[in-house]
């Protein structure tokens, strides 16, 4: 069960020719597919295309209807793999992932694909994860649509255009019988916008179909001698049918302009913020009417020398908004121009920034320069004091001023006391080694755990811990999620560990789902889910490729935790060890648990509900326990003591009573400050009976002490 | 010239419900008329983090004029933002710090309150970042600032903080739309409408008082502070002892009154009378040692060392050991207090569990000295008794449970006797004397000594640290006696112990002085 429910904005998919779709640009995207006929849908979830997971996932009676089949694939690889059967048959067939980290783990499976080449139109929606909020390295998917050869569509940020996009992508596959990558900034996966829809497609030919009858060409097969001819077809054959399509179906867009001796090419991604800046620079109106002539790459691969040439001709200069390192698209352009003697000077990188994000500050500044330099009669006065250098105090006072706020792990999540636990056994025994995974536990790598020396991908903790198997005392230790695992950890580690016998511990933090992404069910999820088999357990998948060494443990017993751990890291037992470390996300807990529980409450049964405060007349405002959990909740107020002047720990309303203060108090001896509150609802007779008695004897001594406090008031 | 956007910006914190009040605003805006278009960069910031979220309006009716549709941009550039709304203030300073305030063009909404950052929880002492400042900062910064406390407003509905901000928008006037508009909104989301109208309307009602800005609950700063000194004393049997406090120098009066308040619930008057008495040492010390040296030439204040002694003296004679943490447990006001924080509905029945870790240190010290004392030179016995201890849950709401803590609590009138107490007593009095000693000579330098106190504190762990880093600072002082700069030089050893748990701060400083 996803973090995020789109039940109700799935309906919108369900819309027919000439209503108004309006939406996010992830939903949009589903909804061209539909509109277009796919046949078959997969895909791995990460930011920023989480959602067009969810929402496929959401929809499955519609799919259902139109004959659409989806799964939610183990692993990007596993994805890219699935469009093999848009090779010998005509179905039309999407897959999505986060790139580039996706598109690594998928590289084989899409190099095979792009060698065979397709008959159905293959899509592959990338979620191009860049510059701010991004969660991985800087880098491109467009290296990759150039090695493999496939072509690259990288559309305006406008829902009809990116719709557009889906459509002509699948033609576009179909007519050079290549795969083709639609990239999406994050911006634009969640941007709100509308277009106006068409009818669903139920595909022409389904997977049945191809069963019914299967066809077999060994030229689509990649072994010798197929591959020569396979690489000869891309060049001779899918690559000027590509060209002449992007041509003929004037997918790119060009734009005049009175100042027609330069000119701007950009990627259609950029395009809005291109605009914007052109508008603040009195170059363009808010519609988009430029008065610098614009080549706009919806194609960003192949790009296509006549279209180059004709924009370039008679200019003195133009300026190459690309976006990202290395600049491909200016290096190819120059090729282009050289080639034809187009003596129109080209400037991109330099003007621009090098790297990072294109923000509008970014490409006001580089396209002021560019017209500076080169059409400075262009820029009149500016209009209505809109541009302005903004006026700020020096950095240096702001970044004092303002404390940074690093991500960390949700309130009463269960990882929290885990890698408390995992910070006191360092206290103990002196630092680890850790190898760290990607995940929400990758959040131990900032405040307050502090933990992990490096990072090497998704459900690669264990794998990346494999130099450290030396004979020494002192056992390396591997972090990985359950998602990782998963995805590939089970065979990249743990198998690796066990046929290369290993020493070191591998923990593997079970939360029940695929957390960090939105909290998507994964094979070791519990709770039931019609469309898919769960419960599958990892203690006993770790059985399976051969660990003898296996605990099982439940986090937010911390004590337990702690033993373990020991144990794992002094026992004499020579050979790999795993620690499955379990405890339900809590975002998915709280989302199944508080409905039930409010509706006990309402009808009457009688519920207790857990959480925790901070008595602050005992607390002395040392802050361990926040430095041990760092929790959300659990933050800092006041001292209302007259004589201290340090904070307070106080836990705040939204507490979700996990348990793991009161873990944190009694592992780490910290202090009694700390108590839990058990609050009834729908009290029995005996509750009832029994609160009144321990009221009575209680209140006659608190009446006492209180009497003799009052003897002494001053 | 060609109609532009109006261009809005959500700064919000993960979870916070910032993607609710763009959904609104995109409503408002489309039923009012205008094209609507938002963006945000949740990723991994939707933990937790901070998240922005951008929005762009633009009058239907300009778009049809033209025939066109506008193209709106993804992102806020500064200097061309119409509203910035940030729930939480902090968040407004980042938005400034991102230059998208401008100060001729940007009317700033934002919640006075804190939510703070890991880094400024997790301090050792004070770690928030300056409020004050950052309200400044938010003042000098926007064209127009609506600030006020949101979250106490939504706490007050019990709502949702972005119901509030939205009033705060409608009130703002920043939007050309009518509050009915915003109020539809609120009304077809069909979720908590009652309470998110009342509360809408609140804040509607705040931000339209706001000319500048209200000045809501900001700061860390301590607020309970001390309401002034009495005449008389509501026991008349301790109006001997209140004169006395009045004999103390006016600036410490209310410091010390304190001192003796928090003596007397902690041990009995007598208590009270020994801080008193060793109070006025110090201020007897403390006034001649002024006339040596007058506090013109540094930035001493007046009386700083009595002062820094009757705050450090009152919670050192008032460590914390087992008795007490049981008195405070077992108090009717502190059972009072819990129910007020758990927000129990009148007569809700609710149980307390506490959780305690005893362990052989503490219980030594709880014991007779010479018990005591001999526990903890018998490793055996220790052991044995090591064995026994370990995380303890009280149920204080329970007979038994109260009945244990309750006892315990009461052998406070045996504290005296105990080993904690003969060890405490003792540290405070070498304290003491060794104020006396640096004084004369060096009065900045004792003051330092007099603040270093403050290390102390916490329990297990947390105190032997504390008491780690007290006993480092107490070896430097002879090298420091003879420094003009000793006194700088140990404030800065203080500010060190606190920059980190493990000392690594404390000890650079200290093998920096070694090596000088």
């Amino acid at each position: 069960m996803a973090e995020r429910s789109f039940a109700r904005e799935v309906q919108t998919l369900r819309l027919g020719a000439g209503a108004e779709f309006r939406g996010e640009g992830i939903l949009a995207v589903t909804k061209a597919l539909l509109q277009s006929g796919v046949a078959y849908v997969g895909g791995y979830q990460g930011a920023p295309i989480s959602h067009l997971m969810d929402v496929l996932s959401d929809a499955q009676d519609i799919l259902r209807e139109l004959g659409v089949h989806f799964e939610a694939s183990a692993s990007e690889a596993t994805a890219a793999a699935m469009l093999a059967a848009s090779i010998n048959y005509p179905l039309r067939g999407a897959v999505t992932w986060k790139s580039t980290v996706g598109t690594n783990v998928a590289s084989d499976a899409l190099a095979n694909l792009a060698s065979a080449g397709v008959k159905g139109g293959a899509l592959i929606i990338v979620g191009e994860d860049y510059g701010e909020g991004a969660s991985i390295m800087q880098e491109r998917t467009h290296a990759f649509a150039m090695k493999s050869q496939m072509w690259l569509l990288d559309p305006r940020p406008h829902l009809p255009e990116i719709v557009r996009a889906v459509e002509q992508g699948f033609e576009l596959s179909e007519s050079s019988h290549t795969p083709v990558m639609l990239m999406l900034r994050i911006r634009a996966c969640h941007v709100y916008g509308r277009f106006m829809a068409k009818d669903n497609t139920r595909p022409p030919f389904s997977a049945a179909d191809a069963l019914q009858s299967p066809a077999r060409d060994y030229g689509r097969i990649i072994l010798p001698p197929s591959t020569y001819a396979q690489e000869r077809e891309k060049i001779e054959q899918r690559f000027p049918a590509a060209v002449s399509f992007v041509a003929e179906q004037e997918m790119n867009d060009f734009s005049d302009g009175e100042a027609s001796d330069i000119g701007i090419v950009l990627q259609g991604g950029l395009y809005n913020n291109v605009l914007r800046a052109l508008e603040l620079l009195d170059c363009a109106d808010s519609f988009g009417t430029s008065r610098i002539p614009l080549y706009v790459l919806n194609v960003t691969y192949p790009l296509l020398p006549d279209e180059w040439a004709r924009f370039c001709t008679g200019k003195r200069a133009v300026l190459v908004v690309e976006e990202g390192q290395p600049e491909f698209i200016e290096q190819a352009a120059n090729q282009m121009l050289r080639q034809r003697e187009i003596s129109a000077r080209l400037l991109g990188k330099g003007l621009l920034p090098r790297y990072g994000e294109y923000t509008v500050d970014a490409l006001r500044n580089g396209i002021g320069e560019f017209i500076r330099q080169w059409a400075p009669g262009l820029r009149r006065e500016p209009a209505g004091g809109v541009v302005r250098e903004a006026a700020l105090l020096p950095a240096a006072q702001l970044a004092k001023l303002v404390p940074p706020r690093p991500s960390g792990l949700c309130t009463g999540c269960p990882e929290r006391p885990f890698f408390a636990a995992m910070k006191l056994l360092q206290r103990e025994m002196g630092p680890l080694h850790i190898s760290a995974d990607i995940g929400c536990h990758s959040f131990a790598t900032l405040p307050p755990f502090n933990m992990g020396n490096s990072i090497m991908g998704y459900g690669l903790g264990a794998a990346g811990a494999s130099a450290f198997h030396t004979e020494t005392a002192r056992r390396p230790v591997a972090i990985m999620g359950d998602g990782g695992f998963w995805h590939n950890g089970l065979t990249s580690g743990i198998g690796n560990s066990v046929f290369n016998r290993h020493d070191g511990l591998t923990v593997i933090i079970d939360n029940n789902y695929s957390a960090a992404t939105g909290g998507q069910d994964i094979p070791s999820s519990r709770w039931p889910n019609e469309h898919r088999q769960g419960n599958n357990t990892i203690v006993n998948a770790v059985r399976g490729v051969g660990v003898k060494w296996v605990r099982h443990i439940r986090t937010y017993d911390m004590a337990q935790t702690m033993k373990v751990l020991r144990e794992a890291l002094t026992t004499q037992f020579r050979g790999p060890k795993v620690i499955v470390a379990e405890g339900e996300c809590q975002l998915n807990r709280q989302r199944r648990v508080r409905p039930l529980m409010k509706k006990a409450i309402d009808q009457g049964k009688r519920v207790v509900r857990e959480r925790f405060g901070v008595d602050p007349d005992t607390c002395t405002g040392d802050h361990s326990c926040i430095r041990l959990s760092g929790c959300p909740s659990l933050t800092v107020k006041p001292n209302p003591d007259p004589l201290r002047t340090d904070p307070v720990a106080h836990v705040d309303d939204s507490c979700v009573g996990c348990g793991v203060c009161g873990e944190v108090a009694h592992a780490a001896v910290l202090c009694p400050s700390f108590y839990r509150a058990e609050i009834l609802y729908n009290p029995s007779w005996w509750d009832l009976v029994l609160a009144r008695v321990r009221a009575s004897v209680i209140g006659v001594l608190q009446r006492r002490s209180d009497r003799r406090r009052l003897r002494y008031m001053i | 010239m060609t109609a532009r956007p109006i261009k809005l910006c959500i700064a919000a914190l993960g979870g916070e419900g910032g993607g609710v009040l763009a959904d609104w605003l995109i409503e408002i805006a489309e039923a009012e008329g205008y094209l609507a278009q938002s963006t945000s960069v949740p990723g991994v910031a939707q933990r937790t983090g901070a998240t922005i979220y951008y929005l762009e309006l633009f009058p239907r009716a300009a778009a049809d004029r033209a025939g066109r549709e506008p193209v709106m941009a993804l992102m806020p550039v500064p200097g061309d933002v119409d509203c910035v709304i940030a729930s939480e203030l902090a968040e407004a300073g980042r938005a400034i710090q991102r230059g998208i305030v401008d100060r001729e063009r940007t009317t700033l909404i934002a919640s006075s309150h804190r939510s703070y950052s890991i880094a400024e929880k997790s301090a050792l002492g004070q770690g928030a970042a300056d409020a004050a400042g950052l309200v400044e900062l938010a003042r000098s910064q926007a064209k127009r600032l609506v600030l006020f406390d949101m979250e106490a407003v939504a706490e007050q509905h019990r709502c949702v903080i972005s119901s509030v901000l939205l009033g705060a928008i409608c009130g703002s006037h920043v939007l050309p739309f009518g509050r009915p508009a915003f109020e539809a909104a609120i009304n077809s989301s069909g979720i908590s409408v009652a309470t998110n109208l009342a509360a809408f309307a609140d804040a509607c009602a705040r931000a339209e008082r706001a000319d500048g800005a209200i000045a809501g609950r900001t700061g860390i700063e301590p607020t309970n502070r001390s309401a002034g000194v009495p005449a008389r004393a509501r026991s008349p049997s301790l109006q001997p002892m209140l004169e006395r406090v009045h004999r103390l120098p006016e600036a410490v009066q209310g410091l010390a009154l304190e001192g003796v308040r928090r003596a007397i619930d902690y041990q009995d008057p007598e208590y009270a009378g020994l801080y008193l008495s060793r109070l006025e040492r110090i201020g007897a010390l403390d006034e001649r040692s002024q006339r040596d040296s007058p506090p013109g030439g540094t930035s001493r204040e007046e009386w700083a060392l009595t002062a820094a002694v009757a705050r450090g003296l009152a919670l050192w004679m008032t460590f914390e050991d087992t008795i007490r943490v049981a008195d405070l447990k077992t108090r009717a006001a502190r059972f009072a207090r819990v129910r007020g924080e758990i927000r129990a509905a009148p007569g809700q029945l609710f149980g307390i569990t506490e959780f305690m870790k005893p362990r052989v240190a503490e219980i030594a010290g709880t014991l007779p000295a010479a018990m005591g004392a001999w526990l903890l030179a018998s490793p055996r016995v220790a052991r044995w008794l090591g064995r026994m201890t370990g995380g303890k849950r009280i149920r204080s709401g329970t007979i038994a449970g109260f009945f244990l803590l309750y006892a315990l609590g009461g052998l406070k009138r045996w504290r005296r006797g105990t080993l904690r107490y003969i060890e405490e007593n003792s540290r405070i009095e070498s304290w003491l004397g060794r104020i006396e000693r640096l004084a004369p000579a060096d009065l900045d330098l004792a003051v330092e000594l007099a603040r270093a106190q403050r290390l102390i504190k916490g329990y297990g762990e947390t105190h032997e640290r504390g008491w780690r880093s007290f006993s480092a600072l107490l070896s430097c002082l002879e090298a420091l006696a003879g420094r003009a700069d000793g006194a700088a030089v140990m404030a800065r050893l203080h500010e060190a112990a606190l920059a980190d748990e493990e000392g690594l701060a404390l000890a650079r400083e200290l093998a920096g002085l070694a090596a000088s």
